[in-house]
């Protein structure tokens, strides 16, 4: 006698159990403390704030240690935390001319006000295993100097004085919010932001690369890439003006780009714009070309069907809590949808063999047959 | 758990979600968009499910949950296990004891009453789809009503097949107006759409929901000379000899043999308690033992 597979609710115990106890790993080595993992991960710290929509380095260093390292997984720990902060209000937009830069550079121009800074940068490390690290970690301290206490200015704003870079007007309207109203197309430019800025690094660096590979190129120059500290201030309605509520470490990129002019504008130079929390240079930049791909239809530009152009394709999969969650459930049960295809395969094969019958018939009788083959690995 | 509120989502939140029921209620078959958040639960696990769930329940609700039609399978039993700790409402596994049942590609075999509400968790809420993937020109069709590749797509199916290739999520016509997805049922689910309980559907990563209030009326898709048909497996259940219910197919033995049961697992228990036997069965007293 077959009873039916019972046992839910014992199978999910047991598998959160087990879960725990990998979490943990061999119980002889240390276990992993939040702080290291926000001191010493940052770069994940910073990639898990910043797909999390939630700056909270602590918290995303918790995600992290609870997702066995999982990014992704992480991410959705805190997006999920995320949702159910109530919200008090909306800061003052960020001035990231006042920004307390660590690394700034210029891929235009060789020298500017505020000069260029490598900071804590890979890119001229030469890849090699470090072994020593292997042993112990104690580094020397690094050279400093006095930090800057001006602002610094941001390159685009010399270009946009001799007016070779398409102006951005300031505007007043409260942009809109991705996280608290449906996606509804065409976008605004803010609201593409704002899904680019949270969307999944990899699908957004796919993105832009394809641009630079020929899909939408619209080569693109890193004017700015700068990456800091900057204040966050709010309106208190109580006090009547803004104070300061903290600071926050985020990544702007600046890109110009070539542009021959259209029915509608002049030639003249043109604008992406990436800002990502955190050190996050690589989503920067890439959000930038993904942006300046998106801005077609208003530059005039023809639409080539290039992938990056295509506002509903980028916006509706860039997010990969949305999309590793849709692939994943495929492995969800699906026996009631799977047997009523069962059902059907079987129904129109019937008929598709009785039609072919006759034929099999007249045909040698070694099984050559289209009909005897697929009988066949049917069975 | 005193950290959250009632349901999980906070008030506001479970306001903004009614007003899309009340909205699709009064549009019947229409996607409403709403503000789908994240839950604690990933995308494609019933999120839209879960949240319609949460803004109708009352804390004197009774709630069951099924998957596949059982309410044993592991995400109906998370699903539970999620409310009865974010709300704390009594569940059950009878059908005829929930007001609300929040299911997953199934409709109960029990007919449904006035005083009860279907919530179904929604994959893909647009009908049209697979034969458009742009949801800009989708809602266009749709406002203009404009189903006409719907139709060739069938008729295709038809004269390549001779039968329409479509077993579950089998497209309908709510009140005559809009084309509706029903979720990914087997067809044979589609003429109990037309019920007594309040029908929700909520899709959680596209962010729609939609409705088919009680005693709407609902066609599935199809043509004069080939007119739609119900499906399932030519058997009866082999656990309670029902002849009238959805049946899944097992595989039982190394050699291929197969076993046939009701999907819906309430049904099928409630009717070996009621003394039926199948093929294969034994009376529920000795199962037990």
């Amino acid at each position: 006698m077959y009873v039916a597979v019972k046992g839910g609710e014992r199978a999910i115990d047991n598998a959160h159990a087990w879960l725990a106890e990998e979490r943990r790993g061999d119980a002889s080595v240390d276990e992993l403390s939040v702080p290291q993992i926000r001191e010493q991960l940052k770069l994940a710290v910073n990639r898990v704030m910043a797909e999390g929509s939630l700056y909270d380095p602590d918290l995303a260093a918790l995600a992290i240690k609870q997702a066995r390292g999982d990014l992704i997984e992480a991410i959705f720990l805190i997006r999920a935390y995320r949702t159910t902060l109530p919200r008090f209000g909306g800061s003052v937009p960020i001035e990231t001319e006042a920004m307390a830069c660590d690394r700034r550079v210029s891929a235009t121009f060789k020298d500017a006000p505020g000069g260029q800074m490598l900071g804590p940068t890979f890119d001229y490390t030469h890849r090699l295993l470090d072994f020593k690290l292997a042993a112990e970690g104690d580094v020397p301290a690094a050279e400093e100097a006095e930090a800057r206490d001006a602002q610094t200015p941001h390159i685009m704003s010399f270009l946009d004085r001799e007016g070779l870079i398409q102006p951005e007007t300031d505007s007043d309207t409260t942009p809109p919010d991705l996280t608290r109203t449906p996606l509804e197309l065409p976008a605004t430019r803010d609201l593409r932001l704002q899904s680019l800025t949270r969307g999944d690094e990899g699908f957004i660096l796919g993105m832009a690369y394809s641009t630079q590979r020929g899909y939408a190129r619209n080569h693109a120059f890193v004017a700015e890439l700068r990456i800091g500290v900057v204040p966050v201030e709010m309106d208190i309605p109580e006090l009547g003006f803004a104070i300061e509520i903290g600071e926050i470490e985020v990544t702007e990129c600046e890109t110009v780009n070539q542009f021959q002019g259209s029915k509608t504008q002049p030639p003249q130079f043109t604008r992406g714009y990436g800002l990502v929390f955190g050190m996050s240079e690589r989503k920067a930049i890439s959000m930038a070309l993904v942006d300046r791909a998106l801005r077609w239809k208003e530059l005039g530009e023809d639409n080539l069907g290039a992938p990056a152009q295509d506002e509903e394709f980028v916006l509706y999969h860039a997010d990969n809590i949305q999309a590793t969650g849709f692939l994943e459930h495929i492995k969800l049960p699906h026996y009631v949808d799977f047997q009523s295809e069962l059902e059907l395969i079987r129904k129109l094969r019937r008929e598709a063999q009785a039609n072919t019958a006759p034929q099999t018939d007249t045909s040698d009788a070694s099984g050559g047959s289209l009909s005897g083959k697929m009988k066949e690995a049917a069975e | 758990m005193t950290d959250y509120n009632f349901a999980y989502l906070d008030e506001q939140t479970k306001r903004m979600i009614r007003r899309a029921i009340l909205k699709g209620l009064a549009i019947p078959g229409y996607q409403v968009p709403f503000a789908s958040r994240e839950m604690p639960m990933p995308y494609g696990w019933g999120t839209g499910g879960v949240q319609v769930s949460a803004a109708v329940l009352m804390p004197e609700d009774t709630f069951k949950v099924i998957d596949q039609g059982a309410d044993d399978t592991t995400n109906a039993v998370s699903i539970r296990r999620f409310f009865q700790k974010t709300a704390g409402v009594a569940v059950t596994e009878a059908t005829a004891k929930a007001s609300v049942i929040q299911t997953r590609h199934r409709i109960p075999e029990e007919d449904l009453r006035e005083d009860q509400i279907l919530v179904y968790q929604v994959p893909i809420p647009e009908p049209l789809r697979f034969l458009e993937p742009s949801e800009v020109e989708t809602r266009k069709m749709h406002s203009l009503e404009e189903y006409g590749l719907m139709h060739v797509k069938l008729y295709e199916d038809i004269s390549q097949h001779g039968a329409i290739a479509t077993a579950y999520a089998y497209p309908v016509k709510v009140e005559g107006r809009y084309v509706m997805d029903p979720s990914p049922i087997p067809k044979f689910d589609n003429p109990k759409l037309e019920m007594a309980a309040i029908q929700l559907f909520g899709a959680g990563r596209e962010q729609r929901i939609y409705a088919v209030p009680p005693y709407s009326k609902v066609v599935s898709l199809d043509f004069e000379d080939f007119p739609f048909e119900a499906s399932k497996a030519d058997h009866p259940c082999d656990l309670c000899g029902a002849t009238d219910s959805y049946l899944d197919e097992l595989i039982v033995d190394d050699d291929g043999g197969r076993l046939f049961m009701c999907s819906d697992t309430d049904y099928c228990q409630g009717r070996r308690a009621a003394g039926h036997v199948g093929a294969q069965g034994v009376p529920i007293e000795e199962d037990a033992a």
